[in-house]
């Protein structure tokens, strides 16, 4: 499913039609463009046909997603049966991302989240491959073993809040996360919490 | 698993000081462990000592089960995906890129340097190589990984199914060569961390991001090893190995080479036990003392009845004793994903894979190439020691694992005339002995090759008896320059070529022990050892011995 970005998504959403590749929803408006291809899809031009060097760079700027969002209802009986957060599970991300669902409505919007993610299944992915990236065609680059970064200390570390000597300081790290209760008060008192 | 516990290195000091706190009840542990770490000690038949151990605590005959998990930092010049370097003890933070410090946009961009050092050891260990390897993301939280992620090789590593061989030795005198082997899973590239320095007193953790990002080859192998003995020694010959190809110094204390142990225990034939990870082992004597502790917690755990916990514990050297080090609360949800920022690594081979045409050497790694540099391995070396000079296997073993005594020896037997057998024990005993007595390196031996060759020259040749050798040895240690010929000279430390002097001191020795003579002339010869000795003490032993015992028995019969 990661492999899927939300452009191809939204384009099998809109108008279910044979794949060309990995996800690769090939539109006639693509193709008729595919003279004006941006580097970022070279991979394309490959299987299309040659371009010259000079169009590749061509200031005419591509993009693949849609310059206006598109929407369509997928009817309930296409998707899984909904999710159902249980309360252990609601503490645990509780616990990990030190956020608070606490009431009941929060809960339900959790579920809401997932109720929209579950609209990935209605698409279609039979035979084919999962695609990590969009580079995942290219080769991969391979750099000296030549000493050209560091030595600047100084500049990282003005980005830091907190500095002692040249090191970065954080809160001590890998205690036990806190309690149920710990947590309560300590979101109440949180500036995070404000942000929320 | 990695980088999580190499923040921790520098807590662990801290925490032992509050587990003998909280946490009385394990050093009241069953006494059976002592035992074990004893005859540790003396490393003699370990793994056999251990088992008549078991068995007397605990009859259902329970053995441990090994697995390792090793981090070993490739020596390079520049980390595994930036340009920034690579040096142990550098002012903090210096050494680090806007991509090690995980500033927004910073991509990743990958060392050739890593790649081939990496295929290099998995050729070394047998592995087949993936021709096609993938990177991913392994998500958690610590302040020393500022990404939130470690880029790792989770789904498809660079190489897989490898073997080590290794070979410890066992028996009564330690004087047997027992070969066995571990399978290796996989070599997998990944990210090294930061170190976190925690400062209780004030609650804040010092931040140093210059290991952030350096490259590692977590070696992970299968859970073929038994005790820890067997672990010491796979782990020994995999630093020599590493050492060997120059992938990596290897030095443990250095966190150059970091260890984690899966320890369970099983009746043999029986699905393995729950295992607990045992972290924070700096070197392989250490590992050993861990495993076996830990195995031997394990067992008496569940011979009083009880389950072992899966759990991650610690090491504490000076306790020689494992403790817990945090609950994992459920299983880590490390939250793998593909690395979208770096594409498949491929590798090629200029017979059955040569890379596309038109694609720049400079961009590619060709296995065959590597499998080309790899030098002679320390296996090949010993049985080459062992061919060559004619070598016991064991004396193969102490030349090739300490580091430089394999060239030492091998400079001394090419410039003497004495028999390679003869010298292998002046290399051993006299000058290892003393080196290791003085906390030396064979490089800081204050007798060269060529001294010592000279030396046993004068030996071979009879222009000095063997304890006058000694002597001769001692003297050239203290490093004042002179050759042996000259001490010799010098302390009148030459073999006595005066018979009619070595009659008169034997002659003196027979007067001055009467008992002695009569308790030979009734028949105990062994006495006679007892004089020959005394006339050696009077001639510094000069004399020749032979020569000696010969005029003794004369005078004496």
């Amino acid at each position: 499913m990661a492999s899927f970005t939300l452009r191809n998504l939204f384009s099998r959403l809109r108008n279910p039609r044979p794949l060309h590749r990995c996800g690769v929803y090939r539109s006639a408006r693509e193709d008729r463009l595919s003279s004006k291809q941006t580097l970022t899809w070279c991979r394309w031009s490959h299987e299309t046909t040659s371009i010259p060097h000079e169009k590749q760079n061509s200031h005419f700027h591509n993009s693949k997603v849609p310059q206006t969002p598109t929407w369509e209802p997928v009817s309930e009986d296409h998707l899984p049966p909904p999710t159902q957060v249980p309360l252990d599970l609601v503490d645990k991300l509780e616990r990990l991302a030190l956020v608070d669902f606490r009431n009941q409505d929060a809960v339900a919007c959790l579920e809401k989240a997932i109720r929209f993610a579950d609209q990935l299944h209605v698409v279609n992915t039979e035979g084919v491959e999962p695609m990590d990236s969009v580079l995942e065609d290219r080769a991969l680059y391979l750099r000296d073993d030549c000493v050209v970064e560091g030595g600047c200390a100084e500049e990282l570390l003005q980005l830091s809040k907190n500095t002692v000597e040249e090191y970065f300081v954080a809160p001590p790290g890998n205690i036990p996360l806190p309690q149920r209760d710990e947590r309560t008060a300590m979101l109440k008192d949180s500036e995070l919490k404000l942000k929320f | 698993m990695a980088a999580s516990s190499m923040g921790l290195c520098t807590v662990v000091c801290n925490i032992n000081r509050k587990i003998t706190t909280r946490y009385p009840r394990i050093f009241s542990l069953n006494t059976c462990h002592h035992v074990c770490r004893k005859s540790f000690g003396s490393s003699t038949q370990r793994c056999h000592s251990q088992a008549q151990i078991r068995k007397k605590s605990v009859p259902q005959q329970l053995v441990g089960v090994v697995g390792l998990e090793v981090h070993a930092q490739i020596h390079s010049n520049t980390k595994l995906f930036s340009g920034s370097q690579v040096r142990f003890s550098a002012p903090p933070n210096s050494l680090v890129s806007f991509f090690d410090a995980s500033l927004p946009g910073a991509l990743p961009v990958l060392n050739r340097r890593c790649v081939e050092a990496a295929v290099m050891t998995g050729l070394a260990l047998e592995c087949t190589i993936n021709r096609k390897s993938l990177f991913d993301r392994k998500h958690y939280f610590y302040a020393d990984l500022p990404a939130g992620y470690q880029i790792t090789q989770q789904r498809l590593p660079i190489a897989v199914d490898g073997r080590l061989r290794y070979s410890h030795l066992a028996g009564r005198k330690q004087n047997q060569v027992v070969t066995k082997s571990v399978r290796i899973k996989q070599i997998q590239l990944e990210q090294d961390s930061g170190k976190s320095l925690h400062d209780d007193s004030r609650s804040q953790t010092l931040i140093d991001l210059n290991r952030a990002g350096v490259g590692l080859m977590e070696l992970v192998m299968e859970p073929d090893l038994c005790c820890g003995e067997e672990a010491a020694a796979a782990v020994r010959e995999l630093q020599l190995i590493l050492q060997t190809l120059g992938t990596c110094q290897g030095n443990m204390a250095e966190g150059q080479l970091r260890v984690d142990a899966n320890v369970s225990v099983h009746r043999p034939g029986e699905p393995l036990g729950v295992r607990t990870e045992v972290k924070n082992i700096n070197s392989a004597r250490f590992l050993a003392r861990a495993i076996d502790y830990e195995i031997q917690r394990q067992m008496e755990v569940i011979g009083s009845g009880g389950t072992v916990l899966n759990e991650t514990r610690a090491f504490d050297y000076k306790s020689g004793q494992t403790f817990p080090m945090r609950d994992k609360e459920g299983l880590q949800d490390y939250r793998f994903m593909p690395e979208p920022n770096l594409p498949p690594l491929l590798l090629y081979d200029s017979e059955t894979a040569p890379p596309p045409q038109g694609v720049d050497p400079q961009q590619v790694v060709l296995i065959d190439a590597v499998r080309k540099t790899i030098p002679e391995l320390p296996a090949v070396r010993r049985e080459r020691l062992v061919d060559t000079f004619g070598l016991l296997p064991e004396h193969s073993f102490t030349l090739v694992n300490e580091d430089g005594l394999m060239d030492y020896f091998v400079g001394v037997a090419s410039q003497t005339r004495a028999e390679p057998k003869k010298v292998i024990g002046w290399v051993i005993k006299d000058v290892l002995g003393l080196l290791k007595q003085q906390g030396l390196n064979v490089s800081q031996s204050p007798v060269s090759p060529r001294r010592l060759a000279q030396l046993l020259d004068l030996l071979e040749d009879g222009r000095v008896s063997s304890s006058a050798a000694k002597l001769v040895f001692l003297e050239l240690w203290k490093g004042t320059g002179r050759s042996p010929a000259q001490i010799v000279e010098e302390q009148g430390l030459g073999m006595m070529d005066d018979s009619a002097e070595i009659r008169r001191i034997c002659q003196s020795v027979i007067d001055s022990h009467p008992e002695e003579v009569r308790a030979i002339r009734t028949g105990n010869k062994k006495v006679l050892n007892k004089l020959v000795g005394l006339v050696q003490k009077e001639t510094k032993g000069r004399a020749d011995p032979v020569r000696v015992r010969a005029i003794l028995e004369e005078g004496t019969s």
